[in-house]
Formats: C-alpha cells, structure tokens, sequence
C-alpha cells in the first residue's frame, strides 16, 4: 500500500511546463500566420490580336458600344450606351444592366462564340472599380442564388490618350 | 504542516481546462490556415464584384500581374512600369515556350487595384497583346453582400 501510494503521485506530478511552453509556441505561429482568406473570382476578357480582329467584315455583328467617362477626379461622369446616356449616378449601372437585358433578352445565353458583344471604351483616369462594375453590369445579374448571364464577350477598345 | 500544504496546491493549479483551450485554439487556427497566399499583394485592393466566383478550375499557364493604385505593376516579386513590362512578359513566356506551349495559352491574370486609372490596364493589355497573349482574366473579389 505505501509503495503504490508514492508511485501514484508521481505520476500526477509530471511536469507540465514543457508542453505548455511548446503549445504556446505553436499557439502563436498559427496566430501571426493567420490572415482570413477572401474569395476572389475572374472575368475573363478575350482581346484577339489587331490581325484577327479586322477580318470581321459584317456590319451586323458590330459590337455594342459602352463609354464610361470619367470627370478630372477619375469618377464617374456619365455611361453611355451606343448613343443613349445612362446618367451617372449610383442607379446608372442598374439602369445599364435593364438596357442589356431588353437587348440580349430572355433568351438562354448561347454558348461558345454565338452571342452578343460588347466593347468598353472608357477613358484613362477612370478609377478601375467602375469598369468591374460595368462588367458586373453587363455580364449578368444574381436572381437569388443563381447568375444569370447576359453578355459574355466582353472587349476592351482602344485605349485613350491622357494620364 | 496544513499550512504549509496550502501554498503548494495553489501553484499546481489544475491546467486541465486550460490546456482544452489552447488546443481548441490551435485546432482552429490549423484548419484556417491558408498557405496558398502567394497570389496575393499589400499594395493592391481588388474591386468588390456580386458575380465573381472562384474558379473551379485552376487557369492554366497563369501569369499575374498585380496593379498597385500609382500604376506600378508587380509580376513574381520584381516590378515594372509599363514601359517595362515586356522584359518580364518576354521571361514569362520564355518559360511557356520552354514547356512546347503558345502564348495563346496563357492566361494574364490582372489584379487590379480599385482606384488605380483603366488607362494604366488597358496599357498593359496593350503591351501582352504585343507579345501574342490573347487570354486575360480580370480579377475582383467576391461580394457576398
């Protein structure tokens, strides 16, 4: 009884110091390591090279024409869709996606090289965030959980002198 | 000898709870730990976008471009100016060739900063298409909103 008396406690008394230390340790690596990852996604552009581009003869296939313009601040001053002025206020990309839905439709968006297109044309010192929102615009919109898409072929033109 | 007792239990305060704890701790930040953050850069905050999904598939033959808000573009650790650009495009596409590819099957990943002037982006379209890159992907972040 005495000898297993002394052994029991012993064993309780295993020292713990160590293990703390080293748990801390990785403790604090996974903590300083630690940064919230924020998903991110593309849109992708296809720009085929100046060769490709101006064997497209056929008048009906010209693209839609999407001016962003910018005031000297880099904001945004007004879109413009072919020829009608979309304003440029907060409502103006909304307005712009209601355009490209009475155009596009409610066709099932066609797949491949089929499809509308659509040509951004904005100008230099437009600060970038509006061009993702206009693509956001143009590309589709969320009905609940689903995308619906709009225009897929999606082109930069010409960029314009300045900065 | 009661009293002496006494100062002992109190530095062998039981540890258990507090292990618990720590390993909850460190089980947490262990699954949330991402390695995979080489993509990303301090000097660029992408643009909020509701349509953006992470792609399912990895594009293939990346090449990233990160736009800083002054227009300073960061390709794999060295920076450029635009007029610049094309030698880091030239060694990117070296390596693509070395592996029997095309330029045309490259995709030019441009991470944009939200403030940075589209005319600094369509530039640098300008220049890769000079060097036969076709395949762009302008990338934002994902707004859950």
């Amino acid at each position: 009884m005495k000898i297993r008396g002394s052994h029991e406690a012993e064993k309780s008394q295993l020292s713990m110091t160590s293990m703390i230390d080293v748990v801390f340790l990785l403790l604090i690596f996974f903590v300083m390591t630690f940064k919230i990852v924020e998903l991110e996604g593309d849109f992708s552009v296809r720009m085929p090279l100046a060769s490709d581009a101006s064997a497209v003869s056929d008048p009906t296939d010209l693209p839609l024409k999407l001016r962003l313009s910018a005031d000297a601040g880099g904001n945004l001053a007004s879109i413009m869709l072919n020829d009608s002025s979309l304003g440029n206020d907060d409502a103006a990309f909304d307005r712009l996606r209601a355009n490209i839905v009475d155009i596009v439709g409610t066709a099932a968006p066609m797949e491949g090289d089929e499809g509308p297109e659509i040509e951004i044309d904005a100008d230099y010192n437009l600060r970038y965030e509006n061009v993702i929102r206009a693509f956001t615009a143009v590309s589709g919109y969320k009905d609940g959980n689903q995308i619906v898409k709009l225009i897929e072929k999606v082109k930069f033109a010409k960029p314009r002198n300045g900065g | 000898m009661r009293l002496k007792r006494k100062p002992v239990d109190l530095a062998e305060g039981d540890l258990t709870p507090m292990i618990d704890m720590t390993f909850q701790l460190i089980a947490f930040f262990m699954v949330l730990i991402n390695f995979a953050q080489t993509e990303a850069n301090d000097n660029v905050v992408l643009p909020n976008s509701q349509l953006v999904k992470p792609p399912e598939t990895a594009l293939t033959f990346p090449i990233i471009l990160h736009v800083a808000k002054d227009g300073q573009i960061f390709l794999g650790g060295d920076d450029y100016t635009v007029d610049t650009l094309r030698v880091g495009l030239r060694r990117e596409l070296a390596v693509i060739k070395a592996e029997g590819k095309e330029p045309g099957d490259a995709n030019v990943i441009i991470r944009g900063h939200k403030d940075t002037a589209t005319g600094k982006v369509q530039e640098i379209i300008q220049v890769a298409q000079e060097q036969q890159l076709t395949n762009f992907a302008l990338r934002a972040k994902e707004d859950r909103s």
